[in-house]
């Protein structure tokens, strides 16, 4: 068991290394360096910058030295200090643009990720106790859709529909007339009628994934001996489901959560683009069209970071559900 | 030969004649039976044979502007007239007019006169892709005749249709020209790591979880910061492609090492290997050829990935930027809410999105059951 945590620990280090590398070589793909682009952006606003100035931005850039240097020199100020450097777009440090806007994308990924559980679970499992049934022909059809519709251009035709046939425009995370009030309990209400829409489009494509997935496995484990042997001793259908096979398909759930947590972020990201919601996928683009990239690549950075934990703790997860993984 | 011949052409379903069936016909045979993967490699067939060769089937210019004709709703096509008469397929022309109450441009109908839609118009003279004189398109009204909107027209008063046809040239063959890459990329990679082992296959490993952990889009966004954006279209196209192709290779790459390391134990290769074979032998005669069936099934899956990638990017302006017409260019104008409420004609290239990535799925879907050896269909 320790040993297999330890493995895994280990595994997620080198790969934020390699995050962060990549993320690096992001900020640096624009033509151009940090400082030349924000002088440059200086000037077209009219502002005369002198020699000196450039200079200290320079030498605190780091950016006379040569690349591995300015990689180690920007990791450490993040490690070390959480500075990730400076948005000249927001002329904001990235710290707290990113601070602002993560939770959302955070939060908005975790409630689509109890979304595709708590809706794709119990209709994985009555599918595959009825195979072949009317309810499992059309969870199946409805599933080959979900898995082929792309998350912003069903968020384009929901939000169509919705303002069509309602007249309620769900766009970003409040109504009008909410933004910038104190917490209510109309605030909340309004809130919950604007955020099922992301959550569901965010979670549709996982949703009709996992259905298959589990059904399948669900499938597989109903035809084994070891539920013959269960149903022969007399043990009643529904404690014979709960205890074992059932227990066995929650095992893809678990181990498919590396897969389906990057899908849930880039798949938020772009759906709340879409609908005017400020999360970090809005800063992000703005951040590649103005081509802010200590920005856009801290983001990248944050975001894969995330995701490496989120997989760190579902293989957690996943041997604390299987001895097999635990003993091995 | 005649007997090879005849196999080709002439169903046939004796089970003893399944052992001198090629891997291929076998697979051929089984896909058949699957209806909806069927249907799926018909629709595919269509949609690519209409956008090569879009300029023979699109009624109107794609590029060509009708002012009076902006935000046009889709013609109505008529074959009875008012007073009851049938008539060859015709729209009449619109005026577009202000409605003093709701301040919207509307566009009653000219119902005097009457334009038929010809087959095989007369057209100023053009070359099918670049290469074949032509004077003629499919369907359209004459020269000088209203245009046919048959999905109606955009801001510009372009026809909607003609660039929906049009834009499937970048968006359909940038799934390819991206997986072709991406395949390349995959079996490199993958081979290497799965025939050689050891720490290199470690390295690769890893490197493989760092692209497949990472959420694809951002990565895409970021990565597209790259492009310039005065770059003209064919670069882009080429810079886009690649930027799906270096996320997307992870995935394929782990197949073919998977498959490596399994196809590597087996006796026939240990056999080619006893017999003194040199590693590019073994490699290309022998493993890639057993894996043949299994490559086309998860290039087949990847390739609408890489479309709805290039259409995401376009959407968020991070990829083709007009005046290229793609499916992504096209959805930039179905992104404001109020507009699209206004006009939802602009809704079709969704359509047309969504269609081809549920046909690839069935398709991938038919090529998987049908390469599986050991599934009975």
């Amino acid at each position: 068991m320790a040993h297999y945590i330890a493995r895994r620990f280990l595994i997620m280090i080198v790969l934020f290394f390699g995050i962060s590398i990549l993320s690096f070589v992001i900020i640096q793909l624009p033509p151009g360096d940090y400082v030349s682009t924000y002088i440059q952006q200086l000037e077209t606003a009219g502002v005369k910058i002198d020699s000196q100035a450039i200079e200290r931005l320079k030498l605190r850039y780091g950016l006379d030295q040569p690349m591995h240097i300015q990689y180690v020199k920007w990791m450490r100020n993040i490690l070390l200090h959480g500075e990730f450097g400076r948005s000249f777009q927001y002329d904001e440090p990235v710290r707290t643009i990113i601070a602002e806007r993560l939770p959302i994308t955070v939060g908005l990924s975790l409630v689509a990720m109890l979304f595709v559980w708590v809706v794709a679970l119990p209709i994985a499992i009555y599918s595959a106790l009825h195979k072949y049934s009317v309810f499992d022909y059309v969870w199946t059809f409805i599933g080959f859709i979900g898995m082929a519709l792309p998350g912003f251009i069903f968020a384009v035709v929901l939000m169509y529909l919705v303002y069509n046939l309602t007249g309620h425009a769900v766009t970003g995370m409040f109504s009008y007339a909410y933004v910038g009030e104190p917490w209510s309990w109309g605030k909340v209400l309004d809130l919950l009628s604007n955020i099922w829409l992301p959550v569901v489009v965010t979670g549709t494509a996982g949703t009709a994934g996992l259905i298959r997935l589990v059904r399948g496995m669900l499938l597989d484990e109903l035809g084994k001996q070891y539920v013959t042997t269960a149903r022969a001793k007399g043990l009643s259908e529904r404690t014979l489901l709960w205890k074992y096979p059932i227990r066995m398909a929650f095992n893809p759930v678990v181990s498919n959560i590396g897969l389906l947590l990057p899908a849930l972020v880039g798949g938020s990201m772009i759906v709340a683009i879409v609908l005017n919601i400020r999360d970090i996928g809005s800063a992000l683009l703005g951040a590649v069209l103005a081509e802010d990239m200590y920005l856009a690549g801290s983001i990248i950075l944050v975001l894969g970071s995330l995701t490496l934990i989120g997989t760190f703790i579902s293989d957690l997860a996943l041997a604390w559900l299987d001895p097999r993984i635990r003993y091995a | 030969m005649i007997q090879a011949l005849k196999n080709l052409f002439v169903p046939n379903r004796s089970p003893e004649l399944d052992f001198r069936a090629s891997q291929f016909r076998l697979v051929w045979r089984k896909f058949r039976r699957h209806r909806l993967a069927k249907i799926g490699m018909v629709g595919l067939f269509v949609m690519y044979i209409l956008a090569t060769f879009a300029e023979f089937f699109v009624p109107v210019d794609p590029r060509q502007r009708h002012r009076e004709y902006v935000y046009a709703p889709p013609s109505r096509i008529h074959v009875v007239d008012a007073e009851g008469r049938w008539h060859w397929p015709y729209i009449h022309g619109r005026t577009r007019t202000l409605n003093r109450e709701t301040f919207r441009y509307e566009f009653p109908e000219n119902v005097g006169v009457r334009y038929p839609i010809h087959v095989l118009v007369k057209r100023t003279p053009y070359h099918l892709l670049g290469l074949v004189p032509l004077n003629r398109t499919l369907f359209g009204t004459a020269e000088g005749a209203p245009p046919l909107f048959l999905m109606g027209a955009d801001r510009m008063g372009r026809d909607l249709f003609s660039r929906i046809i049009y834009g499937g040239r970048i968006s359909l063959y940038i799934g390819f020209a991206g997986v072709g890459l991406s395949f390349f990329l995959g079996c490199l990679l993958g081979g290497i790591s799965g025939y050689l082992r050891g720490r290199t296959d470690e390295v690769i490993q890893r490197f493989i979880d760092l692209l497949l952990c990472l959420p694809t889009l951002p990565l895409w966004m970021a990565l597209s910061a790259a492009v310039p954006r005065d770059w003209g279209v064919t670069q882009t196209y080429f810079a886009i492609t690649l930027i799906l192709a270096v996320v997307g290779w992870a995935g394929l790459a782990r197949v073919v090492r998977g498959k490596f390391l399994a196809l590597g134990q087996e006796e026939f290769v240990l056999a080619a290997r006893a017999a003194g074979c040199s590693d590019a032998r073994i490699i290309f005669r022998h493993l890639f050829p057993s894996m043949a069936s299994y490559l086309i099934v998860s290039v087949t899956i990847a390739i609408p990935g890489m479309i709805l990638g290039e259409t995401g990017m376009s959407f968020l302006g991070l990829g083709m930027q007009s005046p290229a017409i793609s499916w992504g260019v096209l959805l930039q104008d179905a992104q404001d809410l109020v507009n699209l409420a206004h006009h939802p004609w602009l809704l079709w290239p969704c359509f047309f999105v969504i269609a081809i990535v549920l046909m690839f799925n069935f398709v991938g879907d038919g090529l998987r059951d049908a390469a599986d050896p050991y599934a009975r269909v």
